[in-house]
């Protein structure tokens, strides 16, 4: 069955994708390549996957001040993830987005959602994101 | 469009009203790619001047020794740019991650709008001063308005301490040893999440170099933004001052043990032969010059080792008036300055190691580098790059 989840919205849109769930904060700036979409920190668990069109749950960001910068460089190209969702709100992510969309017509939502809600969010399960910040989850992996 | 960022991005915070900020450092010179370039030149065409006092961090090519840079001209000329453009709004062109120690700092309780992670932590921990972290875009925004949404570490409340982290049983040696800056920043990061954490244990004369290094380590791993040291930083002359008469939400007890687990995951190499080092993440002050330039005279480096030190025009002025800059530079030393080595592509070697005794490059290097990277003390840096393999101080990390 479909669980539908409420979110707090820092950025509205709507995007459908798998989720990628990471195990521990990023840094976009020196953790993300944006012309591969590709998670470059050697230190993080999930090095090597590749954000492009997965909708990325993470706790938080953290380290730079330049991952605003990343994410609306990963705008331009396409390699953007298709919606961010994280555990607490992170500023400097919701940035990145609110740049791109000014400046290219289009960002990725940026969603909060609270712990047991956040816990649900399953690598590789097809999320929904409707506007309003409404997530719908797919039962099982795809 | 700069107060129509700020307004959505005070949305995003939740701040129901705009502050008066008295200055602001700008992260968003720094070259990422070519939609940075775009939004600065569109700030220009509408002609954009910031409000309030403005400096500048980094950018990604050193503009008095525009040789260093390896990259494309295209990158060099897109860096300029980009740099040119932030200066045309009335920034000073100060280049540098460290403007707490190359310029007028902003006073205690001042409401500031800084980006860059490790200026930032400094700024609200070692100043008192005030900002959120700030990142790329916004810190130019607020620049131009001259305002910052009223939200988080701008108010007073959310200052408060909530992670106590008390040391216990390190060594007297190591609690004097620069190099626990950096390890003790990252473990700090490592653990406080969102937190504010407040350090119980370091002496009261720890000097700004020091916090300065912790900083930058815990601004790395983690997304601290502001710790206190009790008894050290000007919100914690005492316990119930930096938990503002409350209690801490949690307690944790960091030791040798720790301290030693987390130096090992700093490092992503074993210990071995060595190609580069490289020092001055943040930017190396006088003082830190002071300790490097008689290591560097006892043990220059081997000629096969690339040795940088990064650094501000300030301090670059003022170690050439003392005859330090002609003594490193006789020993194979190369200074850079506006920049930084795992900012903008300076190194030589494209794999092989980097050895640092910053938390900053050593977290920031593989990925920035390609290079794997070992963190050490500055002498253990100094003496490794001597030998061109890297030398251990046997006792730094005894209990």
């Amino acid at each position: 069955m479909t669980s539908i989840l409420q979110s707090r919205v820092l950025i509205d849109g709507a995007a459908t994708g798998r989720a990628l769930v990471l195990n521990g904060p990023l840094s976009l700036w020196g953790g993300l390549d944006p012309r591969s979409g590709r998670i470059i920190d050697p230190r993080h668990a999930q090095f090597g996957e590749v954000v492009t069109d997965r909708v990325l749950v993470l706790p938080y960001g953290r380290g730079s001040s330049s991952s605003s910068s990343i994410l609306l460089e990963a705008v331009r190209l396409g390699t953007a993830p298709a919606a961010i969702i994280t555990l607490e709100t992170d500023g400097i992510l919701a940035l990145g987005a609110v740049v791109a969309r000014e400046m290219y017509g289009n960002c990725p939502p940026v969603l909060v959602l609270g712990g047991g809600e956040y816990d649900r969010l399953v690598d590789g399960a097809v999320v929904e994101i409707e506007l309003g910040g409404v997530v719908r989850l797919q039962p099982g992996v795809a | 469009m700069a107060m129509r960022i700020l307004t959505e991005m005070a949305a995003v915070y939740g701040a129901d009203r705009l502050l008066d900020i008295e200055s602001a450092h700008i992260d968003g010179c720094l070259y990422h790619g070519y939609s940075g370039l775009e939004f600065a030149r569109r700030l220009v065409a509408g002609g954009a001047r910031v409000r309030v006092p403005t400096s500048l961090n980094v950018g990604a090519i050193d503009l008095l020794h525009p040789e260093t840079h390896r990259g494309t001209r295209e990158q060099a000329d897109h860096a300029r740019e980009l740099m040119a453009a932030y200066q045309s709004m009335g920034c000073q062109a100060t280049w540098t991650c460290a403007p707490y120690q190359a310029q007028q700092r902003p006073p205690l309780g001042s409401q500031v709008a800084w980006a860059e992670s490790n200026a930032i932590v400094f700024a609200n921990s070692v100043l008192g001063a005030r900002t959120n972290r700030y990142g790329d875009f916004l810190d130019i925004c607020a620049a131009i308005t001259g305002r910052a949404p009223a939200c988080g570490l701008h108010l007073t409340s959310n200052r408060r301490g909530q992670l106590l982290v008390r040391l216990v049983d390190l060594p007297e040696r190591l609690t004097r040893d620069p190099v626990l800056a950096p390890v003790l920043g990252y473990h700090l990061g490592l653990i406080s999440a969102s937190k504010v954490p407040v350090i119980e244990g370091l002496p009261a004369d720890t000097d700004e170099d020091f916090l300065k290094a912790l900083g930058a380590a815990a601004a790395s791993s983690g997304a601290v933004a502001l710790f206190h040291v009790i008894g050290c930083t000007p919100e914690a002359p005492t316990a119930e001052a930096a938990f503002q008469g409350g209690d801490p939400t949690a307690t944790v007890e960091v030791g040798l043990d720790e301290l030693r687990r987390t130096r090992d995951l700093m490092s992503t190499a074993p210990d071995g032969p060595l190609d580069v080092v490289a020092l001055g993440s943040p930017h190396f002050s006088v003082e830190e010059f002071a300790r490097l330039v008689p290591l560097v005279e006892r043990f220059p480096p081997h000629p096969e080792v690339e040795f940088f030190v990064c650094t501000h025009r300030l301090v670059h002025e003022v170690i050439a008036q003392r005859g330090w800059l002609e003594v490193l530079v006789a020993a194979g030393v190369e200074i850079i300055v506006d920049t930084c080595v795992v900012v903008a592509p300076i190194l030589r070697s494209q794999e092989g190691v980097l050895m640092t005794n910053s938390g900053k490059f050593a977290h920031y290097t593989p990925p920035n580098t390609g290079l794997e990277v070992i963190l050490g003390s500055l002498e253990e840096c100094v003496r490794s790059a001597q030998a061109a393999r890297v030398w251990r101080d046997p006792e730094l990390w005894q209990s």
